[in-house]
Parts: structure tokens; sequence; C-alpha cells
């Protein structure tokens, strides 16, 4: 970890459905130094959720791999960096469509994406068959007190 | 999660007490449809008071349930969203209008 970030954090752990609760919270708990209001922690926290149960139920479908997240904090701003070596995504465009779902039996929503798009500022899908997917999104905290003043 | 049942209304209330996420939905699934398929309630409630985060995941599972619901000819309420579970009801609710209009 080099210091060109304010700080910086790394968490790995297996890709168990018991650690989703566990991956939001640490990260809200990391975001929490830039001081963000409750409704900026909420919709970080929403945004992990999502793609940590990504990585979970589609990377690794259920079997057991790692999920690593990555933070980095920098003047108001965090990025969250969260991976998977799992099966990867074919089609990423076909998937980040709102309501799109490989799982509808499932009854999955197929809106992982659309709030992790619509709940952080930046967003991005990197993925690779049977490589793996990184998706990689920044929010900026206190953005409106900022704005007006 | 409680679970309460007024005959004489057929209604069935859920308290709804955990964080929604993948994690919890198939427990609650399973014991949802337990209690609905029992009652066959006129109507349902969903209470959100102690929920404090839910995700996607959550809609799905709500989804499934609302299906179930209409098909027992039963109707559905949600009540008491904290801001956070809103905005996820809320996102849910454009993307769908958006899906209808635009096809």
């Amino acid at each position: 970890m080099l210091g060109i970030y304010d700080n910086e954090m790394k968490l790995e752990f297996a890709s168990k459905s018991t650690n989703e609760a566990f991956a939001r919270i640490s990260v809200a708990a990391f975001a929490s130094q830039l001081d963000p209001t409750i409704d900026e922690l909420a919709d970080i926290k929403t945004a992990v959720s999502e793609a940590v149960t990504n990585c979970i139920i589609h990377g690794y479908e259920n079997t057991i791999g790692i999920v690593k997240i990555e933070c980095k904090l920098k003047d108001n701003s965090i990025e969250i960096q969260i991976s998977d070596t799992g099966k990867g995504i074919v089609d990423v465009e076909q998937a980040k469509k709102p309501l799109y779902t490989t799982k509808a039996n499932l009854e999955r929503s197929g809106m992982g994406f659309t709030i992790m798009e619509s709940f952080m500022d930046e967003f991005k899908v990197e993925s690779i068959p049977e490589i793996g997917t990184k998706i990689t999104m920044k929010k900026y905290i206190n953005k409106e007190k900022q704005e007006e003043t | 999660m409680d679970c309460i049942y007024v005959p004489k209304d057929k209604l069935l209330t859920f308290k709804l007490s955990e964080d929604i996420d993948d994690n919890q939905t198939d427990k609650l699934r399973r014991k949802i449809d337990n209690e609905i398929t029992r009652f066959l309630p006129r109507k349902t409630i969903f209470d959100f008071s102690n929920v404090t985060f839910m995700d996607s995941a959550g809609i799905g599972m709500l989804l499934g349930r609302y299906k179930l619901i209409k098909m027992l000819g039963g109707e559905l309420a949600i009540t008491n969203a904290n801001k956070q579970v809103e905005k996820i009801f809320e996102l849910s609710r454009n993307i769908k209008n958006n899906s209808n209009s635009g096809g």
C-alpha cells in the first residue's frame, strides 16, 4: 500500500452468504472516517451488499471461493473494488440491464447492478469468463454540503 | 420475525426484524409461505418497523410472496419502511415503470 491515497484497506473472506453483513458493515465502518451522512452510509452498504451477493451467487454459484474487497480513501471520496475469481460474465452489457437475471427461478430481482449504479457516483464492471469479475465503484461523501459552501 | 393472525379480519401481519439480504431470504420465504398457505389471509401486512437494512434479495423475495398472495386472492401491504428500505422500493418501482412504458 502506497501513499497516494489518504487511507486504504483490504478484506478477503470466504464466499458464504453469512459474510454479506460482515462485508457491508466493515466497509461502512471504514468509510465512516469521511464523516458521511446516514443516507450516504446506507447507499454504500447497499451497493456493497449487492456486489458481494453477486460474487457469492453468480461468481462462485454457491461453491466456496474468495471474495476480495479493497477500499481507498482520497479527499472526500471512497473507491471500493469488489472482485471474485469465479465464472465471470459473458455479456456485461446485458447483465447490467435492469431486471435482467439468469436466476429468475430463484426469485432474483435483477436489480443488483442498477442499485450499484444509482447509489454510487461512479461504477464499472470488468469481467472475463472463467477468470472472474471485478466491480469498481466510487462515492463522493458530503457532496451536497460541499456544493453549498 | 413475528407473525400475528387476526381471524375475524383474516389479517396476517409479519413483523420483520432482521437485515433482509441473500443470507436471510430463504429462511424467511419458507416461514412466510407456511403461514400464508395455512391461514389464507384476505390481507397480508409486512411490517418493516424493525428492519434497518434490505437489499435487492429482499425485493426478489417480496415479489415472490406478492405473486403467491395474488394467486390466493389476497392483498399485500408494506408498512413502516425506513429510508434505506424505501429507497430500494422506490428504485424497483421506477425500474418497473420504465420497463413497462419504454418497452
